[in-house]
């Protein structure tokens, strides 16, 4: 990595930072399984879902007020999610019901 | 030469056949049973296929819930309750009717037979290997055997049996207030005991040592090369492996795999697209001995049910899985398929009948 990248990448770290600003997370699924199993969040952050298998998942809530179902989405894709107001979410994906994810949105 | 040496340190990596799981009962399963790992022989050196071998390895003990742990009492209660007519309210119909050891747990029928010999809409599924199972049911609708040991008993359709009344019935039998004083000292004869001794039980009933499984721990000679070539297909050109995954050949998932018939399956109590028609990936241990096939018999052999994925499904509809594309699989490679299927039954195993208490 050149010293220039490095200062690019820790310039976006930054911005990220910024109180009150919006931020984007990233949740893997890989071998079947999300990259973590709970995530706390700020209202109006959002959550990049990324399917790094080799099969179909289907990230979705049926959590009442934070509803979401983002389909069936194939290897490779990724979907944001927005998280609007303060709640906890179970996340899972119907395909694989063994994936759970607790979204907790809170101030 | 580099991949050479890749494929040298693969081979290195591999070799050790041990598989780390959560908690453990020991004794019933497994201390001694894997042979010698061996490196394979020149014929095995696909880089593929030493690959996804390292994805079969038998765990070496059965998992149990920290709350309902394993003890030779409480499986021995689980078995008795299980094989014991009087759970139902006809007195003739026990879990073991249905998942009958004869049939490698199931019931050969292509749909079940409930309460006053009417048909149920789905077949009876194995209970072979449901320790390692997630939800339960081919709609998943009980998220724990403990959960899903009373629901057939108090179907009004399956075993029609009130659970007020079944509790009434076993507790006015000496024999089991011995055998739950035993298994959970201390604790009432209720429906939570009950479901709790069933899936003890049920958690012990795993499928044998299959010749695929000494193939996998080293045995170059124990599974033919039109299995092998079988196995190649498996996880290559047919992707079965993307849902029949692991030693136990599911991914304890939901697809619609195209199957003919109008039941929406799981997506009756989920609905999302991805769920209308689709039902849970069943074990392929022993498929052999278990059929018809699917959740409606409506597959008669191992070989329709080849043909049924070969073709990309039954039917095409909105909700089909996107896994399931037409094959273009050719004799020989149906054949090796077949052949690779075989491999995974393990020989007969002695069941042990309980003496049903007075």
């Amino acid at each position: 990595m050149t010293r220039r990248t490095f200062a690019r990448i820790a310039c976006a770290g930054l911005m990220f930072a910024i109180p009150g600003k919006p931020a984007e997370h990233q949740i893997i699924q890989k071998d079947r399984a999300f990259s973590q199993t709970a995530i706390t969040i700020k209202p109006g952050d959002s959550i990049v879902f990324k399917n790094a298998d080799d099969v179909t998942h289907n990230v979705f809530s049926v959590t009442p007020g934070m509803e979401f179902d983002i389909r069936r989405q194939a290897p490779g894709g990724s979907s944001s999610v927005p998280f609007g107001h303060e709640g906890v979410a179970e996340v899972r994906c119907s395909i694989h019901p063994r994936m759970k994810l607790l979204v907790t949105v809170k101030k | 030469m580099s991949t050479w040496i890749l494929l040298l340190a693969i081979l290195a990596t591999f070799s050790g056949g041990t598989v780390r799981t959560g908690h453990i009962e020991a004794g019933q399963f497994g201390a001694g049973q894997f042979g010698e790992s061996r490196r394979p022989g020149p014929a095995a050196l696909s880089p593929g296929r030493i690959l996804w071998k390292k994805d079969y390895v038998r765990p070496q003990s059965i998992p149990f819930p920290a709350d309902n742990r394993f003890s030779p009492e409480r499986a021995l209660l689980g078995r008795t309750l299980f094989f014991d007519p009087r759970l139902s309210a006809s007195k003739i119909l026990s879990c073991a009717r249905c998942h009958n050891p004869g049939f490698s747990w199931g019931d050969g029928l292509p749909l079940a037979i409930g309460d006053e010999m009417k048909e149920l809409p789905r077949r009876t599924p194995t209970i072979l290997n449901l320790a390692w199972a997630d939800l339960l049911f081919w709609d998943g609708r009980a998220e724990s055997l403990e959960e899903q040991a009373l629901l057939p008993i108090e179907s009004r359709t399956e075993m029609n049996q009130p659970v007020a009344s079944m509790i009434r019935t076993v507790s006015e039998l000496a024999g089991y207030r011995r055998l739950f004083e035993q298994a959970y000292p201390g604790e009432e004869i209720s429906p939570k005991t009950v479901g709790r001794a069933i899936a003890v039980f049920e958690r012990t009933v795993v499928s044998g040592r299959a010749s695929f499984d000494e193939w996998i721990a080293g045995n170059e000679s124990a599974i033919d090369e039109s299995a092998k070539r079988g196995f190649d297909l498996f996880n290559a050109k047919a992707a079965c492996r993307k849902c029949h995954a692991g030693w136990n050949f599911t991914d304890d998932g939901f697809h619609d795999t195209g199957v003919r018939g109008m039941d929406k399956g799981r997506g009756q109590l989920l609905p999302l697209e991805a769920m209308q028609h689709a039902f849970k990936t069943p074990t392929l241990r022993n498929a052999d001995q278990r059929g018809p096939y699917m959740h409606n018999g409506s597959e008669r052999s191992l070989q329709d049910v080849l043909e049924l994925y070969d073709e990309g499904g039954r039917e095409k509809r909105p909700s089909l899985a996107p896994e399931i594309v037409p094959l273009h699989l050719t004799a020989r490679e149906k054949a090796d398929l077949l052949a690779f299927l075989k491999t995974l039954t393990s020989p007969g195993q002695a069941t042990e009948f309980p003496l049903l208490p007075h």
